[in-house]
């Protein structure tokens, strides 16, 4: 049975991004992991720049597959996906970030 | 479904039944991401509390990681050409994609336990200290959702074979392509924030 | 076969027996009602398959009530002991009771009495108040229900089988890892708390959903009642928090049942991340709990001064401010438990700017009431005891935010007066307000007002009794769960009045449930006709009481706040004629039960390490979850002759 994309219960204005999008997004990610590999593996880069840009690789890649793969900034207004992805990133960064400093905190003064 | 054909007697219960459900599911996800979230907070805080024991560094294997990383990139990708319009048009192109979609998914699911057998054999379980205590259970955790996912496939694409695809099956696909990316956006982290970090020399 | 369950499970002290044979007496004699009233299939069909948030919110309702009975009696059985346990006494409990003790009447009122009502408000109102006729997904409300209620039975069923916890509500290692506490107890709360936690967090997606996506036209954000705002609040601290509750919870009992170390003092473990993890999740959770209160007095005090709430934009601000100052709050709670001055400091003003905004919406109730026209009903009888309480105690949450001090304080009864003066000021007495206000729109009559107020008063000055003098035996020195003490500390006296508050207050329990008893008795001469009792002003009173099942006839259109109290200023002589439409309904199933049950299953394998249940439990969640994916007649159109007859045999005969 063929279906239409609209005949399949699909608003009008969803988004389900093209081939292109999905190519350059799955290209953007193999080079950004590769970047972040060799980084280590290869020792280009050592000591807290090393640690500051395989994790600013991993940040744009996951922004690159929220945008191209997850479709984050489609949606019409009102943006409720990207309001509730802001605020959990906020909500992460808070309980990762409070955390560590809770505990470093803690470490230092008790150990 | 009868409900199309008299839609000008009764009202379309499905216009925003897609929005509604694709919404609920991505709420669902960002709770996902906080439980993930939890468990990376615990793994950077015990990441080196080793006990004496072995350190990432001893025990990780950069190839293996990356290819594990390499497969379930991959799989994203094929599971988003899944549900693209031009593939829609057809139950087989669907099913193509995400038969793909599953044998990767499935490869990765046993280069992971591979792994943790590995490593269980050397006695280094989750048992032996607080960072190999974090590390299964972050790790696990992911390759349980994957596991999931894939038994969700299956039930999924079942219907597609059986009648086609049609608006309820095609709402629930793209929940689970949802899902799917998302578990390898967290996958990201986890090799980033575990497997790189780990593997730094020094 | 059954893992650690032997016969010596239900070997119990004749209180544990007494408790537990009248839990079963108790549904020994609702299941006779049943049978004398041959209700059982009406109970099957009508209750234990529906997927109607307002069944649902009155099943919620049923099972908190219980919870809080069993909740009460565990306050009771705490404060006689303090009582008589003094000097050369032991009292009649022994410590490790004490100890169970304390542990469930934290768990019971904190998940199952707080979060039920939270949840049963949620289901009744708010649906009817943004005009929608359910809430965005049926069928998972139904299987939050069950969540709810299999932990709610996991707690029961530990007082017959095993044990219950002994580390306290929140259950902190290393006294709560394998190697202090061995036995079932903490695995018991582990689960019990886990799988309500799940179902809550459904519901939170659930209800946050409904708000954004279902609200009728013309309801913008704006325009919604303060107690959907309030409800939203709530619902996106439960999105954002309970995860980290799920997952503390699981490496938790990954320590106990697999031999990880998270939170083992041994191999690397830190206990401490434990009580910061589940913090993160606590303090969100309190706040989760007092706003659907602050909801309902948002309602009850606009309607009974007979004016608009005053400040509804700095209400939404303050919600918002609330919402947002929770998530960085959390270590106040431990603020004596190593960090230095700088966090210590953080924290503290963090805790201080969180008072602000809930002061801004006490003034703005009392502003409402300037100049209204106030009407002392027993609804706002309650918001008042609120003022009174939750004021005084969030002062001293205030005081307890100077790091300084909460070294002295920390853990003392005055912290145990302070968190009950808002638990108990704040949360129940906002859904005892709310109980008695929207009563009669989903039974059709109203309370008995006198016994309500007597139910107040005793609740009102037994609580004063009961916990004004803990403020100063914890000044005094005294700590919490303290199940014996020395005759010099010279806190007897101190006790005793606190014990007799606490008689009071088992005496405006027994008006409570008396009023509710003569209310039924009584209900054809109160009968609620109009659907209206109190002049109200948001939706849920545009409808019969009970409303019809599917809410509304035709989706109310909307155009300013308080849109039934605007309708009402400008009635339509002569209205144009309805044209119904077929209405779109879920049918019932008993898929949510079976989910419920057996996940009820897999925690009981669990705990008692009988693994084929747990296998059992678990492949009959996704078995049941698959075999409902596959059904194709989840629906049904409610046809235009059903719809009118229906509105036409309504009280209100269909306006």
């Amino acid at each position: 049975m063929d279906e239409h994309i609209s005949n399949l219960g699909v608003p009008e204005g969803a988004n389900h991004g093209n081939l292109k999008s999905y190519v350059i997004g799955f290209l953007l990610s193999l080079v950004l992991t590769l970047m972040s590999y060799c980084s280590v593996v290869y020792d280009l880069l050592s000591g807290w720049v090393l640690i500051g840009a395989i994790s600013f690789f991993a940040v744009v890649q996951a922004v690159v597959q929220l945008f191209l793969f997850l479709h984050l900034g489609a949606e019409s207004k009102p943006r409720w996906h990207l309001m509730t992805f802001l605020f959990m990133v906020l909500v992460i960064g808070i309980i990762v970030f409070g955390s560590l400093w809770i505990m470093a905190n803690l470490d230092y003064r008790t150990m | 479904m009868q409900h199309s054909s008299s839609s000008h007697v009764y009202p379309d219960a499905h216009q925003d039944t897609y929005s509604k459900t694709l919404f609920g599911f991505w709420v669902y996800l960002m709770t996902d991401c906080v439980l993930f979230g939890t468990l990376f907070a615990t793994y950077a805080v015990l990441r080196t509390h080793t006990a004496g024991g072995p350190s990432g560094h001893d025990l990780f294997s950069m190839p293996y990681a990356l290819t594990e990383t390499l497969i379930l990139l991959t799989s994203s990708f094929t599971s988003g050409l899944a549900l693209l319009p031009s593939q829609c048009t057809s139950k087989y192109k669907v099913l193509f994609w995400f038969g793909v979609t599953f044998l990767l998914g499935a490869s990765f699911i046993g280069m992971e336990l591979t792994e943790f057998l590995h490593l269980v054999r050397e006695g280094n379980s989750w048992r032996r200290s607080a960072f190999l205590s974090a590390f299964f259970t972050l790790v696990a955790t992911h390759g349980l959702h994957i596991s999931l996912s894939l038994v969700w496939m299956i039930v999924l694409t079942i219907p597609v074979w059986r009648h086609g695809l049609n608006s309820t099956s095609f709402r629930r696909l793209s929940c689970l392509r949802l899902f799917w990316h998302f578990l390898d956006v967290v996958w990201i982290f986890i090799f980033t924030v575990v497997y790189l970090v780990g593997g730094i020399h020094g | 076969m059954f893992g650690k369950l032997t016969l010596d499970a239900f070997k119990h002290d004749w209180i544990e027996v007494a408790a537990g044979l009248s839990m079963i007496l108790g549904a020994l004699f609702v299941a006779a009602l049943l049978f004398y009233y041959k209700r059982w299939k009406w109970l099957w069909s009508e209750w234990l398959t529906t997927v109607d948030a307002k069944k649902i919110g009155i099943m919620y309702v049923v099972v908190s009530s219980v919870m809080l009975l069993k909740g009460v009696v565990d306050a009771f059985m705490m404060r006689a002991q303090q009582v008589f346990s003094v000097g050369d006494s032991h009292g009649y409990l022994g410590a490790e009771h004490f100890q169970e003790i304390f542990t469930a009447h934290g768990t019971t009122m904190i998940f199952f009495v707080g979060m039920g009502g939270v949840f049963a408000v949620t289901n009744l109102i708010m649906p009817l108040q943004i005009g929608a006729r359910d809430v965005a997904f049926p069928f998972l409300n139904s299987i939050s229900f069950y969540f709810f209620t299999a932990g709610a039975m996991l707690l029961m069923v530990s007082l017959i089988i095993g044990e219950f916890s002994a580390a306290g509500w929140v259950c902190y290692p290393p006294l709560s890892g394998i190697a202090y506490s061995p036995g079932v107890g903490v695995d018991y709360w582990i689960w019990s708390v886990q799988i309500a936690g799940i179902g809550s967090l459904f519901s939170g997606i659930n209800f946050l959903v409904t708000i954004f996506k279902m609200r009728c036209p013309g309801m913008t954000l704006m325009k919604m009642p303060i107690f959907v705002w309030s409800i939203l609040g709530s619902m996106i601290l439960i999105i954002f928090a309970f995860p980290i509750l799920t997952a503390t919870l699981a490496m938790l009992s990954l320590d106990r049942v697999l031999g990880m170390h998270f939170f083992t003092p041994d191999f690397g473990g830190n206990p401490m991340m434990y009580i910061n993890l589940i913090w993160a999740w606590g303090h969100p959770e309190v706040y989760i709990l007092i706003l659907p209160a602050f909801g309902v007095f948002s309602e009850v005090v606009a309607t009974f001064s007979k004016k608009r709430l005053f400040g509804y934009v700095s209400m939404v601000w303050a919600i918002g401010a609330i919402v947002f100052l929770s998530f960085i709050v959390w270590l106040h709670h431990f603020f004596t438990m190593g960090a230095g001055a700088n966090v210590n400091a953080f924290f503290g003003i963090m805790t201080m700017l969180i008072a602000i905004p809930t002061g801004v919406k006490i003034f703005n109730w009392l502003f409402t009431m300037v100049r209204g026209k106030v009407v002392f009903a027993t609804p706002m009888l309650w918001f008042l005891g609120f003022v009174i309480i939750f004021t005084t105690g969030g002062m001293t949450g205030v005081l307890l935010s100077i790091a300084a001090v909460d070294f002295q304080l920390h853990n003392s009864l005055f912290l145990i007066a302070h968190f009950h003066s808002m638990v108990v000021g704040g949360v129940l007495f906002g859904f005892l307000s709310g109980f008695s206000y929207w009563f009669p729109k989903f039974t059709g009559f109203k309370l008995n007002e006198t016994l309500g107020r007597y139910a107040f008063w005793c609740w009102m000055i037994g609580f004063l009794i009961a916990f004004m003098p803990l403020y100063a035996l914890g000044f005094m020195g005294a700590t919490r769960r303290l199940d014996h003490y020395d005759a010099s500390t010279g806190w007897h006296s101190l006790f005793t009045l606190a014990g007799i508050g606490a008689a009071i207050i088992a005496c405006g329990v027994g008006f409570q449930i008396l009023q509710v008893v003569v209310s039924i008795y009584q209900r054809k001469k109160n009968k609620d006709l109009t659907g209206d009792p109190w002049n109200g002003r948001t939706l849920e009173w545009d409808t019969s009481s009970p409303p019809p099942f599917y809410n509304f006839a035709i989706t109310p259109e909307v155009e300013t706040r308080d849109p039934f109290w605007e309708k009402k200023q400008h009635p339509v002589s002569s209205p144009a004629p309805v044209h119904y439409e077929p209405i779109h309904m879920p049918k019932n199933t008993p898929s949510g039960l079976y989910i419920g049950s057996f996940g009820f299953l897999f925690c009981f394998g669990i705990i008692w390490y009988i693994h084929w249940m747990t296998i059992m439990g678990f492949l009959g969640v996704v078995i049941s979850m698959i075999v409902r994916l596959s059904e194709k007649d989840t629906d049904y159109y409610i046809t235009v002759a059903e719809i009118e007859k229906t509105e036409a045999e309504s009280m209100r005969g269909g306006i």
